[in-house]
């Protein structure tokens, strides 16, 4: 039987297999961006609004950095067993101008990025039990020929 | 110059990975410093201490556990956290009460048991903390981040992974001869690229070890210690500034930066402001500094404080060092200490043993790794949770 994709946490981005996107949160006030969500006071020290509206933000940004992974962490990550190695990304966002860190598509290795890379969110699993898998964002470069969605 | 107090005494316990608790390395360190100002315990009027911690929350309020330890003497007390930076919180705090006058003798102390591997979130199941969610969602180690500034400069500056091994190279030679480093032995270049690497581009031996230890100063009046000594070293300004908003680089232990879609990044990134605050403090500037302790985290990010602290625009700090001008018998020696490649990282103590290295450079007292006429020297440092902090001293 095939398990429950549930969100790795909830609220932090849609469930959208096709055009998954990270929900933040925009000052309706200044129009600051926020990532994760900020619900209680504007952060911009010149504004004091408290007054959100959730956003999705932009999918697709520009590769800020990336470094891997290749060690096993300490938990709460959970780890496959053997461990496997993983990229990690920061990716600016043009329109919100922040940038994101996300893991990388497994798939993908370090000399296929370079600064500047055009790089795309998709949803894959982060890690299963008996009854779930447990789904989080990831960045791949948009070059990827592989479909959208999470790897079978 | 009203703004400056006295380092009349220095101490520390040496880092290493001893097994025993944290208050032994930092009782140790305090005595130590207390000896070398020639201070009774008992004349400490107030006590500052760097809390003991995983990454994260405060663990051991170290204030009251030191002067427990020492034997109650009905001192008064601080303790402060700001991570890697709680050392010149706690540095600081002791000099803001001396400066308004409440009291003359002050004891700062810091000291670390660390773990091994890692740094580890504290446990349980704690989805509210950012730090707790970046081991959860992401896997973002502290090496992570160190790794994504590494590669951020070999893709816009060219640094290569030459360069970066060079940093260690020289940290190396300068911690041969000190006797409180823990590592004291040559690395060759070869050697550095030839160990495993961790988070690329950065090797095992590029990234600080994490360390027992404990460092201490006893900080004083102006007019305390002209009483006590002719020439006393002075702490001239200490910087313990938070982000400008918005902060547009990535910092441990967020997701993502701030956004600057609205409010245009400030003219002064953080890390830029971090020394830049203390020099102020001090009327002083980076042309004034006879050397620097930074906090190499990794090899990569030495190359980075150089341009943070005004050693060199950026861009520029790859050349800088392959000139020779960072090492000892440079123009600016880094880490004459041996820095967090020699040490390794005993986090509430770190940047108070910055201090005490300056502080025996400049009273000549380094022995093999002394600067040649040393004036003046800064500290710099950042603690995880956007706590930027820089000190700087002068004979």
């Amino acid at each position: 039987m095939a398990k429950n994709k549930v969100p790795a946490i909830e609220g932090w981005f849609d469930m959208n297999f096709n055009e998954p996107h990270l929900i933040g949160s925009r000052c309706t006030s200044c129009g600051s961006y926020f990532f994760p969500k900020e619900s209680y006071f504007c952060r911009n020290p010149s504004c004091t609004s408290s007054d959100f509206e959730e956003r999705p933000l932009s999918n697709r940004g520009v590769l800020w950095s990336f470094t891997d992974n290749r060690y096993q962490p300490p938990a709460p990550y959970v780890s496959p067993d053997p461990f496997t190695p993983y990229i990690v990304a920061a990716v600016e966002l043009e329109d919100e101008k922040m940038v994101v860190l996300g893991q990388v598509d497994p798939d993908v290795e370090l000399s296929q990025l370079s600064a500047g890379t055009t790089m795309e969110l998709y949803l894959d699993t982060l890690f299963e039990d008996d009854d779930n898998e447990y789904i989080v964002w990831k960045w791949r470069p948009v070059s990827q020929p592989a479909a959208k969605g999470p790897k079978p | 110059m009203t703004k400056e107090v006295a380092v009349l005494g220095v101490g520390m316990h040496p880092w290493g990975k001893w097994g025993k608790n944290f208050v032994e390395y930092g009782v140790k360190a305090a005595r130590e410093a207390l000896g070398d100002a020639g201070i009774e315990w008992k004349d400490v009027q107030f006590v500052s201490g760097g809390d003991t911690v995983r990454n994260g929350y405060p663990g051991y309020v170290a204030g009251a556990t030191f002067c427990q330890a020492m034997g109650w003497s009905g001192a008064r007390v601080a303790s402060s956290y700001g991570a890697c930076a709680s050392g010149s919180q706690a540095i600081n705090n002791a000099r803001a009460q001396i400066l308004a006058g409440m009291c003359d003798v002050a004891l700062v102390v810091g000291a670390d048991a660390a773990p091994k591997g890692f740094f580890a979130p504290t446990g349980g199941d704690r989805p509210d903390d950012p730090d707790w969610l970046r081991f959860r969602l992401i896997g973002a180690t502290n090496p992570i981040y160190f790794g994504l500034y590494a590669r951020r400069r070999m893709e816009i500056y060219g640094a290569t992974e030459h360069d970066f091994a060079k940093v260690k190279v020289k940290n190396a030679k300068h911690g041969l001869t000190n006797p409180n480093a823990r590592y004291r032995k040559e690395v060759a270049k070869e050697d550095i690229l030839a160990s495993a690497v961790v988070s690329d581009p950065l090797h095992l031996l590029e990234i600080c070890a994490t360390s027992d230890g404990g460092a201490a100063l006893v900080l004083t009046s102006m007019d305390f210690a002209r009483k006590h000594t002719t020439a006393p070293v002075k702490i001239a300004g200490v910087s313990t500034v938070t982000p400008s908003y918005p902060n547009t680089v990535i910092e441990m232990p967020n997701f993502a930066t701030d956004s600057a879609a609205a409010v245009s990044p400030p003219a002064t990134p953080f890390r830029d402001s971090i020394a830049k605050r203390a020099y102020e403090d001090a009327g002083l500037g980076p042309e004034d500094m006879s050397m620097a302790e930074v906090y190499d985290l990794s090899t990569a990010l030495e190359l980075d404080w150089y341009e943070n602290i005004g050693l060199c625009k950026p861009g520029e700090a790859e050349q800088l060092l392959n000139d020779g001008d960072t090492a000892l018998g440079g123009r600016i020696p880094v880490n004459p200490s041996g820095g967090l490649a020699c040490f390794g990282e005993a986090v509430p103590a770190q940047a108070i043993a910055q201090v005490c290295e300056l502080t025996w450079q400049l009273r000549g007292q380094a022995g093999g790794r002394q600067v040649e006429n040393a004036k003046a020297g800064v500290t710099a440092n950042q603690g995880l949770f956007g706590h930027g902090s820089s000190v700087v001293v002068t004979r």
